[in-house]
Parts: C-alpha cells; sequence; structure tokens
C-alpha cells in the first residue's frame, strides 16, 4: 500500500506529466513562467487547489448526483480558489496583481477538474489527496523548469537576484528579449516535450501518415 | 460608436484570447486536429462569450460591486470576493440553458455543436473574458462588443491552427516532436505573429 501511494506521487512527474502527456492546465503554464517567484507561487496555489479539491469531492464523492456533479465540483473548486485568491491579496499583494486573472483561472484549470473527474470521483479521500499533490508537482515542475530558462536567460536573474550581470548595468551578458515575451514559452514546452519524449520512447505519438521510400527498379 | 470599434479590433487582433492571453489553451491544442470541428468549437465559443460577459457585467454592477445593493436597501455591503464563484456559476448556468434551447428549438444547429457544449464551461477563455471585463472596469456596452469580438477572435485563431494542423500531419517529423511538441511550436510561431499586431494603436 505504501508503496503504491509513493508510486502515485512520482508517477505524474515524468512518466504521467498533466502537462506534456494528459495536455492539461496548460493556459496557466504559458503566461506565468516569466519569473520564477511568480511560477513558485503559482505552483504552490495549484498544488494546493487540487490536493484539497480532490479530497473533498472524494469524500462526498458516494452522495453527488452523476447528473449536477460537474456543478457540485466546480462549487468547491471556486470556494478553495477564493480562499487561494484571498490569502494572497492580503499576504502577497504584489505577487496577486502580477498574476492577475491567473488566480481566478484555476477554477478551470483542467488539471483540478481532470483529476477530481478521472481520479476522485471513484477513489478514497486520502489516495485522492496525494493524487492532487502529485499532479500539482508535476504540472510545479514543468513550470519552474520553463521558469528557469526565461528568467535566467531573459533577464539574467533567477528569483529576482542577479546570476549574470546585464549590458544595461554594465555587465557582459546580453539579454534575450525573446525570453520574456509568452511565445517562447510555447517553444520551450515543446523542447521539453521532445527531450521526455526522448528520454522516454513509449510516450511517443503514433504517425497519422507514414513516408515510405519507393525503391528504384 | 469608434470607441466600440477600436475595442473590437483590439480584442481580435491584439490582445486575441488564444494567442496573446493563452486562455483556453487545453482545448485549443486537443480540438484543433480537423478544421471542421475547430469552426464548430470556435462558433460556440462566440456564442457563449457574447452572452456571458453581458450577464457577468450586471451581475456585477447589480449584486457585487461595492454599494451595488443599494436598490435593496444595503447601500454598504461589497460582495465583490464572491466574484469567482458568482461568474463560474453564471457560465455553467447559461451553457446549460443554451444546450437545452438549442435542443427544443434549433436541433441541427445542437446536433453539429452538442459535443462541444460541455467542454466549454471549463474553457478559461470564457472565465477569462469575464476577469478581464471585471479588471478593466468595461460598462454594459463595451461588455457586450468586447465579449463578441474576443469570441470571435478565438474562433479565428483555433480555425487557423486547425488549418495548419492538416497539413502538418503530411509531414516528416521527428519521433519525439511528432503530436504534441510540434503543436506547441507551430502555435509559439501564431503568436509570434499575432504579436505583429500589438504595435497597432487605435
Amino acid at each position: 500500500m505504501a508503496h503504491k501511494r509513493r508510486e502515485m506521487l512520482v508517477d505524474p512527474l515524468v512518466d504521467n506529466n498533466p502537462i506534456t502527456l494528459q495536455v492539461l492546465g496548460i493556459c496557466s503554464a504559458l503566461a506565468v513562467t516569466s519569473s520564477m517567484q511568480v511560477a513558485l507561487v503559482m505552483t504552490i496555489a495549484v498544488t494546493f487547489v487540487t490536493a484539497f479539491a480532490s479530497m473533498f469531492i472524494s469524500i462526498i464523492r458516494n452522495h453527488i448526483p452523476g447528473s449536477i456533479r460537474i456543478i457540485v465540483q466546480m462549487v468547491i473548486i471556486a470556494s478553495l480558489v477564493i480562499l487561494v485568491d484571498q490569502i494572497l491579496k492580503a499576504y502577497a499583494f504584489e505577487i496577486s496583481k502580477t498574476l492577475s486573472v491567473f488566480v481566478g483561472l484555476i477554477i478551470t484549470n483542467c488539471i483540478v477538474m481532470g483529476r477530481a473527474e478521472a481520479f476522485a470521483m471513484k477513489n478514497p479521500p486520502i489516495d485522492s489527496f496525494i493524487d492532487g499533490v502529485g499532479n500539482g508537482l508535476g504540472y510545479g515542475l514543468i513550470l519552474m523548469l520553463v521558469g528557469f530558462i526565461r528568467e535566467l536567460f531573459g533577464s539574467g536573474s533567477l528569483f529576482g537576484v542577479t546570476i549574470f550581470e546585464t549590458v544595461n548595468n554594465g555587465g557582459w551578458y546580453v539579454p534575450n528579449g525573446m525570453l520574456l515575451l509568452p511565445p517562447s514559452a510555447f517553444f520551450i514546452i515543446g523542447l521539453i516535450i521532445w527531450a521526455f519524449r526522448a528520454w522516454k520512447p513509449a510516450q511517443v505519438e503514433e504517425r497519422e501518415y507514414k513516408i515510405q521510400t519507393v525503391d528504384a527498379h | 460608436m469608434e470607441g466600440y470599434l477600436a475595442l473590437a479590433v483590439k480584442a481580435i487582433f491584439v490582445e486575441n484570447l488564444a494567442l496573446a492571453f493563452f486562455l483556453g489553451m487545453c482545448t485549443f491544442i486537443a480540438v484543433s486536429k480537423k478544421i471542421s470541428t475547430a469552426i464548430g468549437l470556435g462558433i460556440s465559443v462566440m456564442i457563449v462569450q457574447a452572452i456571458t460577459v453581458p450577464a457577468n457585467n450586471l451581475i456585477l454592477n447589480y449584486l457585487l460591486a461595492p454599494g451595488a445593493l443599494a436598490w435593496a436597501g444595503f447601500p454598504d455591503v461589497d460582495l465583490t470576493f464572491l466574484g469567482l464563484i458568482s461568474y463560474i456559476g453564471v457560465i455553467a448556468a447559461l451553457v446549460q440553458i443554451l444546450e437545452m434551447v438549442l435542443d427544443k428549438y434549433f436541433p441541427p444547429l445542437y446536433n453539429a455543436l452538442g459535443v462541444f457544449l460541455p467542454l466549454i464551461t471549463v474553457n478559461c477563455a470564457i472565465l477569462g473574458g469575464s476577469l478581464f471585463m471585471v479588471e478593466r472596469g468595461y460598462d454594459f456596452g463595451e461588455s457586450v462588443t468586447y465579449g463578441l469580438s474576443s469570441g470571435f477572435g478565438w474562433a479565428l485563431a483555433i480555425t487557423a491552427m486547425a488549418g495548419v494542423r492538416e497539413k502538418l500531419k503530411y509531414s516528416d517529423i521527428p519521433d519525439g516532436l511528432q503530436g504534441l511538441g510540434i503543436t506547441f511550436i507551430t502555435a509559439g510561431l501564431m503568436a509570434m505573429a499575432f504579436m505583429s499586431f500589438s504595435g497597432v494603436k487605435l
């Protein structure tokens, strides 16, 4: 049992990552990764909401009528997100300004809904909680990776601490402004997916059309 | 009138929900394999967006904003913290109602769009549109314009993406990039193309 739970926690990190394999929760992964600090806060918020939403939904899963389950799940998730939003506004106002609408959008983050629907509706509370934490961390792993690349090469710093002295401040590093712009996140995630699949060939998708070479006779 | 036109152009091109703010990306990536389904989903998003943004605007101004309950005799009440849960409730309810209305009065349209409607509740473009409306303080007329044009912008983006992907499946792509990977990179290139609109001043 303990072994199975550990697997549930580790599995979503690489083998069954929510972003690179399940295609869940991409919106915020792209928009909030230009600095690592913001990415970290977002990771904590999403992990918290996913874990507790999964747990609460799992507790009442046998009492929810099938036809209105989406609305019941939405209400639970929305209440948790309001909690996170109010806490951020009270204790980390600057970061909550940078995140702007993306805290609210955790409600529609498909990771939360996806795990609630796919896992929490069928499994007991503690397992669901662990599954939620695992998926939140898998999401966070990609977020931090993208944030690391974008902040280090885009503005020469990590967590706001200067690593490479930029030319503007009299240093040597010419920052790559492109990485601060949102489209770069697409390229980085695309390349991360490529790296993951080169490492784990089982994740490679089947081709729809094969290119065949014709022998010249 | 000019103000509305500028807002519409801005919402469609400069601040395209899909390619400038990355909202609705999950469905954008998952449902863009064929042009016909992409158009169906795009139209449904446009309809729902055009209804929910103004509806949420009314909810905000007459129920939630500080002092908005003055008409009911509670001038000091501020319910803005209930915003998120009310908006998502309105969206879920409206999608459900739209589904029922389409089913009863426009069966052909329902058969074409039916499968996409439940997906729309969890599409962040819809909730995002409402949240941007709140953050920027649009009035009712502006929120009608914004809802309609931002939905159109999203539909335009997903249709273009589906067009690219239909051609892309015949190309020789490295194994690891096949499918999801190359889709992300294509979306990145499209987002860069849309960034060229960002200098437009209206």
